[in-house]
């Protein structure tokens, strides 16, 4: 067939499928980011963990080290060319892991402190009821009816205790943050104290002094996990509840093509804001297209290409007015722009049309070959599975034998649309072999080609940007407050992320007697003269 | 008082004179109006014809030069100084009452028991 001819750039991988496209990357300066002594700038780095809950995984860290790697160099877009960049994206992928040692082990430490922590929280109140029994069993009393129904109460409060936490604890971790999380130390801390100084007054009054009240040391073990029974809800409160009620609304704009979305966000620190941001851009922001950029950039290069500033008596100038001649120079280059009667807008205006119309052509083109295609595969009812069972497909068969009628007019509408990177023939074949499964019409096939959807809905390349650099000029562990202004770097473009405060509403009543609704007829219009 | 599109209107009428009077700088009539072609007629009380878009006096201030020159409550103005009243709207009909050149406005007026007047004195001398 003939549209088999046209993809020779896209070779089908068996095992790697990584008939992936990369937007243009420009190698930019990783190490500075990276850097932790330069705190001086307040610059710190957000990494973020691939979305599998991965916990601690060797694999994890290394595919974040190969997006580190994958910056160094700048790629091109052809036909051709695909095939040569995915041969180097597996070579990269077997290169040595980057020193991303000093993060990994602030987390097993963060962890083995929660681990800890959490042993001596719970086999403490048990070895407060057992010690008594095992160091002087002959001196204690006889434990009675309520003594033995405060067991129980122990017991279930440990196990309310235990899910508690698995709760609000146990759950995967969704980034690394720069600085350490305050309420999470402060709670830490706080039950820390609370141990230990449980554990002191118990050493001192109970076991140095072999108390034989047996009552009395289990009520005191009871009071122990009512007291973490209610550090677990402050913690619920500090670390969850806080951040509900929205306190300020947030405008995050994407510093290249200007895509700007606005939020409501509570009262954090400056770190959680930002990682919340970045949860919000995967979901909402349309993909980062830098194709899309280059015409702005050709244009902006053309106005300061036009003038050429020549100093005519530069030479009587002295080294103190060095700044002056460079003023002077702009201002004039500036006056001079300013005078020209450029063009420009009216060939912007007429490509803009024209785009547009080949736009919608191919548009046409591409629902029409899509609908036809779809109407040559059916789904095959249940009975008639039985009696022909000759040429049947599961749905992957299906799309692949469909494919070719509607490729020609899809690849043409993405090259037209600048979208070519972003979709794999892999990729789309998955998409038609998925809508077929689903028995999904022409249209909502293509509305995933048609509108540019949110950085998560595309392959796992595109959201590579799990680096984040957060810049901000206040510490990212204080609270934000209104007027907070700080940036999210990633590789190719950064997002301005502004606060501001929602007013404090003053609402009044005013109440209406539901019998106080009376009308009467008004007559015409009546005017004296 | 009705009308049929098309059919010249035809109504029995009584020619008013009222002279401006001169109060507090304006010159005023005495008496308040109401109905136009673009009001709603539905809401016109005094109109026999609730689709009768014309001008009604509605309201005649008690002893001024409206009532002193004969102008009752509920009389339809066909003319105002030659000008026609029929088919005007609410604003045109109050400009050509409030001229400020003119000191008196010579109306012609129409009323139910203009018809019943001449009904009647038709009934008693029939015409040979």
């Amino acid at each position: 067939m003939d549209t088999e001819s046209t993809y020779s750039g896209y070779s089908h991988y068996s095992g790697r499928s990584r008939g992936s496209h990369r937007h243009g990357e420009r190698s930019r300066d990783r190490h500075k980011s990276r850097n932790k002594d330069s705190r001086s700038e307040k610059s710190v780095t957000i990494n973020t963990p691939p979305a599998e809950p991965l916990l601690g995984d060797s694999t994890a860290r290394s595919e974040q080290a190969q997006d580190d790697n994958w910056g160094e160099t700048t790629t091109a877009i052809t036909g051709t060319s695909e095939h040569s960049l995915s041969q180097e994206d597996i070579v990269r992928i077997t290169k040595d892991l980057e020193d991303s040692v000093g993060l990994d082990c602030r987390r097993y430490f963060a962890r083995t402190i929660a681990v800890i922590l959490g042993l001596l929280v719970f086999l403490t109140p048990l070895a407060f009821l057992t010690l008594p029994r095992i160091l002087w069993p002959e001196k204690l009393q006889s434990c009675g009816t309520a003594c033995e129904g405060l067991f129980i109460s122990v017991a279930f409060k440990l196990l309310i205790l235990l899910l508690a936490v698995w709760a609000l604890f146990f759950r995967p971790p969704r980034a690394g943050l720069p600085r350490v999380f305050v309420f999470q130390v402060l709670l830490a801390v706080l039950v820390f104290l609370l141990v230990v100084s449980y554990w002191l007054f118990y050493s001192v009054r109970i076991l140095d002094a072999q108390d034989q009240n047996y009552q009395g040391v289990v009520q005191y073990a009871v009071s122990l996990v009512d007291a973490l029974l209610f550090i677990h809800y402050l913690a619920v409160v500090l670390l969850e509840l806080r951040q509900l009620q929205p306190c300020f609304s947030v405008c995050v704009t994407r510093s290249t093509d200007g895509a700007t979305r606005h939020y409501n966000l509570g009262q954090l620190s400056i770190q959680r804001a930002a990682l919340a941001v970045v949860e919000h851009y995967y979901s909402d922001f349309p993909i980062h297209n830098p194709a899309l950029l280059s015409a702005s950039k050709s244009r902006a290069a053309k106005h300061l290409a036009g003038l050429k500033v020549y100093n005519v008596d530069g030479e009587q100038m002295d080294q103190n007015s060095s700044t002056g001649l460079v003023q002077s120079q702009s201002r004039a280059m500036i006056a001079a722009a300013a005078r020209r009667r450029d063009t420009s807008h009216n060939e912007l205006y007429y490509e803009e049309a024209e785009h547009e119309r080949r736009v919608r052509k191919r548009k046409a083109r591409l629902v029409v070959a899509v609908e036809e295609a779809f109407t040559h595969v059916k789904r095959m009812q249940d009975e008639e599975q039985k009696k022909a069972p000759g040429d049947v497909m599961d749905p992957r068969e299906a799309a692949q034998a469909i494919f070719p009628s509607m490729a020609r007019a899809l690849q043409k509408y993405l090259r037209t649309t600048k979208q070519q990177h972003c979709h794999s023939m892999e990729s789309i074949q998955q998409h038609l072999a998925f809508c077929i499964t689903n028995n999904m019409t022409p249209k909502a096939f293509l509305e995933s080609y048609l509108t540019p959807g949110p950085s998560l809905q595309y392959s796992r390349d595109h959201w590579r940007a799990r680096q984040w650099t957060l810049v901000s000029e206040a510490s990212v562990t204080s609270g934000v407050k209104d007027g907070t202004i700080f940036l999210l770097k990633c590789v190719d473009f950064s997002l301005v992320v502004t606060f501001k405060k929602i007013p404090y509403i003053q609402m009044s009543e005013e109440y209406i007697d539901p019998k106080s609704h009376k009308f009467v007829l008004r007559l015409q219009s009546e005017t004296s003269v | 008082m009705s009308f049929i599109p098309g059919q010249p209107v035809t109504a029995v009428v009584q020619r008013i004179e009222i002279q401006k009077l001169r109060q507090g700088g304006n010159l005023i009539l005495g008496f308040s109006i109401g109905g136009g072609i673009d009001q709603d007629p539905g809401q016109n009380p005094f109109s026999e014809d609730k689709s009768d878009k014309g001008i009604y006096v509605t309201r005649i201030s008690p002893g001024g030069p409206a009532e002193v020159a004969g102008l009752r409550m509920g009389d339809k103005i066909m003319q105002v100084n030659g000008w026609d009243m029929t088919m005007v709207t609410h604003d045109q009909a109050r400009k050509k009452l409030t001229r400020e050149k003119e000191d008196v406005v010579r109306l012609l007026i129409t009323r139910k028991s203009l018809e019943e007047v001449v009904s009647q004195s038709k009934g008693r001398n029939p015409r040979p």
